[in-house]
């Protein structure tokens, strides 16, 4: 137990600092990707309903496609491509090789991934808004802008808010993924530390309490979110009952 | 009423004054359907008119095609001597323009159709302060006043689906009212409700028919539209089969047809 102990102190020799730090990293990564992945969502979802049939038609191969090929694979796509795009270009604008941050990358990887599902979230969550809301909006004229972020947004926020939940704790889990592109988030800390020590069983259930925290904390936030998104609707507890 | 519109083409000006809506040669289709087939009518600053018809005589739609909640397929409507540009196919061609215009006039739905994510207080100040841009404490002085006079002051801080549909009507009446609309437009506004609550909102709807405001209501009350209405227009099938004043509407209708109708909604 002891031995325990100092393993996971959080100065060194002990790695509880690095598990911490790559915990710091995952939840830096997973707040960007979701939050970029909520504004793709949300121009998406506007799209995939208000847009012309070329914007649709787009749309709808980026919302199938993303879904349709494993995460793990799609990051290392869009990881290598990604930074090899980059890279020409500044080649062929006379720049030597960028450094591209880990933290950015990953972002912008999650973030493309996670807003091709925010986007269906959305889309079904503006779609489930009773009609008559938008109508009313319309007939006082509104304009579309406003009518957005004053009647729609709000009105959508009940239906999203659980589809919207369970997006975020995936993006928690999948900033693991991005260990295979050697960013030092919570899962590569765990394994260089298990790796040096050779104490897997320990720095792994460390690692795993870690991310059940985030859930169990995360999910406080959300039943918050949501019983405010709820407010001015009767519970279904009652109406079930 | 109606014989105005002839002598009054040609004098705008003398027309705006007076006139706060007309609809001319309205057409709509719903795809193959022809729903409104040419459509004339006019209201005068101050008007009462009745709307009434069968289920699919084209009532609500014709209401729908004033504020441009459905296109019309043809047709011009003119509200407060203004009339709106369309494009050729039937959409509003100025957003600002159908905007402005539409927020001065106040709708009244079938379905209520609150914001359900706001007090009935914010459903009233909503427009005021986010589209017209009414100072905040104003507008709220405002809809305080408004919904007290339509008996919900102590409901202010309530969200809609608390509410009875009557109290919801009203609510919703309130909000309307807080645009001060050039004129109010009514869908249906007693059909979803409870028998016993038609009466609250009617009483309401009877104080501003009494109080002056111009208002075109689609209804079923027959004895509610000829007592409040000034002027009372029977659509059939999509096009206006009779009109006049209640008395000679309801009193002595013509048509075969209005006949048979009010005959089976008495």
């Amino acid at each position: 137990m002891e031995q325990v102990i100092e393993l996971l102190s959080l100065s060194p020799p002990g790695w509880g600092g690095n598990l911490l730090r790559g915990l710091l990293h995952s939840l830096e990564i997973a707040l960007g990707a979701f939050g970029f992945g909520l504004l793709i969502g949300l121009g998406g979802a506007i799209g995939k309903l208000y847009g012309g049939p070329v914007l649709r038609d787009i749309l709808a191969v980026y919302t199938t496609v993303v879904r349709a090929v494993p995460e793990l694979v799609l990051i290392l796509i869009l990881y290598y491509v990604g930074t090899d795009l980059i890279n020409k270009a500044a080649g062929a604008m006379g720049y030597g090789r960028v450094e591209i941050s880990g933290v950015a990358a990953g972002i912008w990887v999650l973030g493309i991934v996670q807003g091709a599902y925010a986007t269906e979230i959305l889309r079904g969550a503006i779609k489930a808004i009773p009609i008559g809301q938008i109508e009313a909006a319309r007939a006082f004229g509104m304009p579309p802008l406003k009518m957005l972020r004053r009647v729609t947004i709000p009105a959508m926020m009940s239906f999203a808010i659980p589809g919207l939940a369970n997006l975020w704790l995936i993006a928690t889990k999948d900033t693991a993924l991005l260990a295979v592109v050697g960013f030092n988030e919570l899962t590569l800390e765990t394994r260089q530390a298990a790796a040096s020590t050779r104490a897997y069983f320990t720095f792994f259930l460390a690692a795993g309490a870690l991310y059940l925290m985030v859930t169990l904390l995360s999910g406080r936030v959300f039943a918050r979110i949501e019983k405010w998104a709820r407010k001015g609707q009767p519970g279904h507890r009652r109406a079930g009952a | 009423m109606t014989e105005a519109i002839a002598t009054d083409r040609n004098d705008p000006a003398a027309a705006s004054a007076e006139e706060a809506i007309r609809v001319e040669d309205l057409h709509k289709s719903f795809g193959n359907l022809e729903v409104l087939k040419g459509v004339n009518m006019s209201a005068k600053k101050g008007d009462v008119v009745a709307i009434i018809g069968g289920s699919g005589s084209g009532k609500s739609t014709m209401l729908r095609c004033i504020n441009f909640l459905e296109t019309p397929t043809s047709g011009r409507i003119v509200i407060g001597g203004e009339e709106i540009a369309m494009r050729a196919d039937g959409s509003p061609a100025s957003r600002k323009q159908i905007e402005r215009v539409r927020s001065r006039l106040g709708m009244v739905f079938q379905a209520f159709n609150l914001w359900t994510h706001r007090t009935l207080i914010e459903n009233v100040t909503e427009v005021p302060v986010h589209v017209l841009g009414v100072p905040k404490a104003e507008a709220h002085d405002r809809a305080m006043a408004l919904l007290e006079r339509v008996g919900l002051a102590e409901k202010a801080a309530t969200y809609p689906a608390f509410l009875s549909g009557g109290q919801q009507q009203r609510a919703a009446i309130a909000r309307a009212l807080a645009i001060d609309p050039s004129v109010m437009l009514f869908d249906e506004p007693t059909s979803a409700l409870d028998p016993e609550l038609v009466g609250e909102v009617l009483t309401v709807i009877r104080d501003l028919a009494a109080e002056g405001r111009t208002m075109l209501l689609v209804t079923h009350e027959m004895k509610f539209a000829r007592e409040v209405s000034d002027h009372v227009i029977y659509l059939f099938e999509g096009r206006i089969e009779e009109q006049g004043p209640p008395e000679a509407v309801f009193g002595a209708p013509k048509s075969e047809r209005l006949k048979q109708f009010l005959k089976s909604v008495a």
